[in-house]
Order: structure tokens, then sequence, then C-alpha cells
């Protein structure tokens, strides 16, 4: 996927514009937070989970090493291989490789942030290889020549009608708007596919240290018969989700379909260990993992640290008043939403990715929400400090900053500029008690108002309650 | 090479070199320990009010449940269901369990033994734990039970006996460790309700690439 993080505000000015995305994140926004909240409703130690996961997260890091060689022994003691790969390139490289020995054609793919994040498709049909999306969400995506805008509902920023036209163009049948028909076109479509695929590439949402194992999480089962069905299967995923045992593992999955979508349980929580047993009948000759690192290791005692807790349950997304107004895309790179604004700059560089960071009203909804409690607004705020200090945020922005310096650091100066101001503002607001333009900050007052200061500013006040 | 920089790189930021002697066997205790994390009230209930919270939660996940007092029932219950659908074969693991029944009784189904094929229309599997607190059955692979049997088939008919519920995923997992001796087999699959999809304007739509229908044949054994 092409890198348009530093064009965020542009992207973000066109979302805004967009009646039809505007009507597609309507149904997230109404969505997942609702189910959420209910599915928490009916988990009175939800919160406590939280905290387990977080301490047992911390304590993985702190052994990373160890539960990774663990892991990757266990693997092997299996029949399966690892693989390590230190970039995207080396990633890329190691599964063109594998499908080259096996004389790939064609691979099916189920659902993979890290594959997205390594580009691998790009990469795998400039090679020669192609690769066929089976989640229905990618498959639409694929079909189109789009990306994911979301971390687990890939397709979130398309309408129906979308559907219905990429469907129409490509499968060649009668156009038809009905959810349940277009579904089940693309299983006809799919079933040929997973049985001519040579090798299958999933993602994994842990890795058990104890077994060797990896587990997918999915609603569609598309993954199982793309693990199931082809000679080989690759799982691409990376080095921050190891777990120690499957009780351990047992631990995230009570949090991880509650936090994202809100069921109870997700569909098929599937444990791969190894290749085909001497006497089974079905299953993959092949076994290999191929654990990426692209930026993680580096983040390992970094103040980043807290982020390697993540489980990519994209609740953070699901309740961020940015990423509702203005979509996955809008961030420009593999990862949206806060969580993407802590990583992105982490894996693509600051200078191309510091626009992110900023784009937060620092609510904190988005800390409050994450099951594994990571920090996302102070992690923002980190990177924030970081483009400052490397002199790569905005001249407006630095002289605002200066500015504001220069009066914070004389306070009858600032006293007295912000009782002119607060009378001012209260002015242009006028009977409204809104003001809708405001020098300066049109960016602001173009999308909403901005409520007039309600009375006298904070040293009047405290002024008078002193007395 | 790698490899190496991975490692080292965790090191580092770990300010640390390789892990003390104490520090490995820490983590080895650990897992060998299988120690459970917080286990909710719900999937600590008695018994048969577990077996009551696995319907409950089966039902809302979309599985259709047939109750029936014994094993014995079996062939005639899959015969009924399918046969109001119009259909004839029956894909089935070649489970002790199932191969065990008297399949001659029910003449209007055509019972084989084989891996799930593209095509398939109903499958009959066993499940050796169905875990209470989210309705989950936890089936695994090996000679006798094929995965595909799990995932092709548009209906996927399962045998479970209420003495093999357990309440939280945990249980499932000693279960599971007694009886593969300890060695993990390749797929554990842990399903609940059958498969759908939601990526078409957040729109829920069952049947996506899994079964479109799973049914449960569960077991009192009670008399
Ligand atoms: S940061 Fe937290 S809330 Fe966001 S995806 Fe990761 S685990 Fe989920």
């Amino acid at each position: 996927m092409q890198i348009e993080s530093p064009a965020f505000k542009e992207n973000a000015r066109i979302a805004l514009h967009d009646v039809d995305l505007q009507k597609a994140l309507g149904n997230l926004k109404a969505g997942f937070p609702t189910k959420r909240a209910a599915a928490i409703e009916r988990m009175p130690e939800f919160d406590s989970l939280r905290d387990e996961a977080m301490q047992l997260k911390n304590h993985i890091i702190e052994n990373l090493d160890l539960y990774l060689e663990q892991f990757e022994e266990n693997v092997t003691k299996q029949g399966g291989h690892v693989h390590w790969a230190r970039t995207s390139d080396d990633a890329c490289k190691t599964i063109l490789d594998i499908c080259r020995q096996v004389g790939a054609k064609t691979v099916t793919k189920g659902k993979s942030m890290v594959s997205e994040e390594v580009n691998l498709n790009e990469y795998l049909e400039a090679n020669g290889v192609t690769p066929v999306e089976t989640d229905l969400g990618e498959y639409i995506l694929q079909l189109r020549g789009d990306h994911p805008s979301h971390i687990i509902a890939p397709a979130i920023h398309l309408n129906l009608e979308d559907v219905t036209e990429a469907f129409h163009e490509h499968h060649g049948r009668p156009r038809s708007s009905d959810p349940a028909v277009l579904m089940q076109e693309a299983r006809e479509m799919l079933r040929e596919k997973f049985v001519a695929a040579d090798v299958g590439i999933t993602g994994a949402n842990f890795c058990v240290a104890e077994t060797g194992s990896t587990i997918i999480v999915t609603n569609e089962g598309n993954g199982d018969l793309t693990q199931t069905l082809p000679k080989t299967h690759i799982v691409i995923t990376s080095i921050e989700k190891v777990v120690p045992t499957l009780e351990d593992m047992t631990l995230f999955q009570r949090l991880l379909a509650r936090s994202a979508t809100g069921q109870e349980f997700t569909v098929y929580n599937t444990l791969s260990t190894g290749p085909r047993r001497a006497d089974d009948q079905d299953g993959p000759e092949n076994f290999h993992v191929v654990l990426v690192d692209n930026g993680r290791s580096e983040m390992v005692g970094s103040e980043f640290q807290d982020m390697l807790r993540c489980i990519r349950c994209s609740a953070c997304m699901n309740h961020c008043p940015v990423y509702g107004s203005v979509g996955g895309h809008s961030y420009g790179w593999v990862y949206p939403g806060p969580m993407g604004s802590v990583l992105t700059p982490k894996m693509i560089g600051i200078e191309k990715a510091g626009l992110l960071p900023n784009a937060s009203t620092f609510c904190g909804k988005c800390e409050s929400v994450c099951p594994v409690r990571i920090p996302l607004p102070k992690l923002m705020r980190h990177w924030r400090e970081d483009e400052f200090s490397k002199h790569l945020s905005p001249k407006a922005a630095r002289w605002g900053l200066g500015g504001w310096a220069f009066f914070a650091k004389r306070p009858s100066l600032y006293r007295l500029l912000s009782k002119g101001a607060n009378r001012a503002l209260r002015l242009m607001a006028g009977k409204k008690g809104r003001v809708t333009k405001l020098p300066l900050a049109g960016g602001w007052t173009d999308w909403r108002d901005m409520p007039a200061p309600s009375g006298k500013t904070f040293m009047e006040q405290y002024k008078q309650q002193q007395r | 090479m790698s490899r190496a920089e991975i490692f080292s790189n965790i090191r580092r930021g770990l300010g640390r070199g390789e892990a003390s002697a104490e520090q490995k066997a820490a983590v080895k205790a650990r897992l060998d320990q299988h120690k459970a994390n917080l286990i909710p009230m719900r999937a600590q209930l008695p018994h048969h009010e577990q077996v009551a919270l696995f319907k409950e939660m089966a039902l809302e996940a979309a599985a259709e449940i047939i109750e029936l007092t014994d094993i014995h029932e079996v062939p005639a219950a899959c015969e009924a269901w399918l046969a109001n659908r119009e259909i004839n074969e029956l894909i089935a693991a070649s489970d002790s369990q199932i191969t065990a029944l008297d399949w001659q009784s029910t003449p209007r189904i055509q019972l084989n033994h084989r891996v799930g094929k593209v095509g398939d229309i109903a499958s009959l599997t066993t499940s050796f734990a169905g875990i209470a607190e989210t309705g989950t059955l936890m089936l695994y692979s090996r000679q006798e039970s094929p995965t595909t049997l799990n995932f092709l088939p548009d209906v996927h008919m399962v045998i479970l006996h209420e003495k093999d519920i357990v309440g939280p995923y945990e249980d499932a997992w000693q279960k599971l460790r007694s009886s593969t001796a300890g060695t993990m087999p390749r797929t554990v699959n842990m399903i609940t309700g059958p498969s759908r999809s939601a990526d078409i304007e957040q729109r829920l739509q069952m049947g996506a690439h899994g079964p479109k229908e799973l049914v449960i044949l569960l077991i009192s054994d009670s008399q």
C-alpha cells in the first residue's frame, strides 16, 4: 500500500465531504460500540480481566526472547518451520521462497494485517504468484483494487451499492442488492479457489509458546479453509503475538471478541500446530510461521513499549471521534485510528506520519476502552514531543506555542490577555453563545462551532472565591 | 541474520544480555504449570447449570440443538432432520462412537466415511468437549475426524454428550491434554455457532464460507 499519511489533512477534508463514506461510517458508529457495551455488561469481571491481561502482556514483554525461543522450539518439534523477518522485505522474500519451493501459482489468504503491513500481495503478484483474498471484506477490496480501512472490518468504508457493482463487474452475474445473495455469490466463487490453491496464508492472533501453536479467530471460516486445503500453510504474524500457555491465550480470547465486535466469542477460534500427522487424512503437509519484526523489537525498552501489548481488537478506532469522522483511509497507511497513530510513525517514520499523532482530540476514549490498557493518548503525546524536538512540526504551531510560552511565563500579561479574549469571544458569539467563525481557526470552526466562554476567566473566579 | 538482530534488539531493550538461569527456569516453570488466570463466575456453576448455560449460549450463537437421551437415537434424529430438507447423504467421521451406531435402520440416509469435499451438503462428527461459558464446541483433528468435515459442508451435525460439557475454556484445555496424551493435534477447532459475516454494511448474514447450519445432537445419557 502506498504511504499517504503526509496527506492526512487533505485526505480528512475530502473524507468529511464524502457523502457515501459518511453514510458507511454511520454503520460503524451504530454497531460496534453499542455491541461492545452490551457484551461487557454481561461480563462483570471484564475490568479485572483487563488488569490481568495488561500484567500478563507486560510479563511477556519482559521475557519476550525466552517465550519466542520456546515457541520456535515447539513449532520445530511438531515438524513446522519458523522464519524470522527483520523487515517487510525479509518477510516477503521468505514467503516467496516457500511459494517457489512448492511451485505455487496461486495462494489463498485469510485476513492478516501483518501481510498488509509488509505489502505481501503486491510483492507476490510482481513475482508471478497470484494471491486470492478469501475474507469477504478483503475479497471485495481486492476486486476493487482497494485497501482495508479498518483492522477487523476492512470494507467498512463501502456501501452495499459498491459491492453490488464490484461483484457484477467481476462475476458477470446479474446485479443484486441483497447482501445474502452477494455473500452466497462470494462463497461459490471462492470454493474452487480454496481447493486449487497451492499455498494458504493466514495471520495469527496469538502464538502459544507452550505448544508451538498459532491461532486464528474468524467468523466466516475462510481462514480455516485457507489453512486446511492447500499443501502448504504459511502463517505470517509478528513477534509480540506470543503468549505462554493455552490458559494465557484464553485470557486474551475472553477480551478480544467482546472488545472487537461485541460478540461473546468469535465463531471459529482455530489452533494450528505443525503439519498433518502421519495418519491424518487432511490438512497441510508443510507448516511455516514467519515472525515479522518491522520495528517492534526496537519498541522494547522504549517509551512506546506499552504499544506491544496491543491485541488488534479495534476498540480504540471504533470509539474514536476522529476515526469516526474521517475513516481509516485518511490515515494513509495500514493501521488507522489511535493505535495506528502510535504504530505508523514507528513503522514508516515520524517525518511521514507526523500528522497522525496530532489527529487526536485527546478525549481519552481510546484508552478507556482498550482491553490491555494501553495509554494511547500518552503515546501520541510522545510522538508530538519527538516531532517538536526534531523540528518537524509546522511553523505556525511552533510560533503559536512559542507565543503562548512567552505570555505563560508572564502571569499578569497572560491574565490581561485572557480577560480580553474572554470578552471578545463572548461578543463574537452573540446571543447564540456559539462562535461560528474564528480568525486563524477556520480549520476548526468550519466543522463545528466553538462554545463561547460562559463567564469570567478562571483567575477571576478563583479570586472571587478566595474572598 | 534477522533472528540474531531481533533477539539482540529485544535484549538491549530489556537492558540485559541473555536471560539468567533463574529467569529461564521461571519461564519454564510457568509453561509447565498451566496456571489459570481469572475465570469468570458464570463458568464456575454446578454441572447441571453449566449444561443449561451451554444450551442458552449455543442457541444465542444461532446453533440448533436436538436433545436426545441416548446416542443410539442419533441415526434416526439425523435421518429425520435431513429428510426434512431432502438431504440423503451424510459424510461422517469414522469415530468409533459413530461407526458403532446402527445405520442400517435409517435407509433414507447414505452414510459415507471420508474427508469433506466441495459440494458436500452435510457432515457428522463428534465433539469431545462443550464449553458452557460461550456455548462453544471443541473438536480436534485425528485420523478418524478430518478437519474438512467441520468446514466444507453446508450443514455440520455434531454429537456432544452432556457429561462432556465443562464450564470454562480452561477445563477444556485440561481435558484436551489428557485426551491427546499431551501432544497437540494438528488442529483444534473451537466452534461457536454457524459461519457468518457482517462485512457488507455491517449487516449480519449467516453462512459465509463455513457451514450455514450447526446442529448439536446433545445427549443426556439419562436413564
Ligand atoms: S490499542 Fe488497545 S483498543 Fe486499540 S486495537 Fe490495540 S488492543 Fe485494541
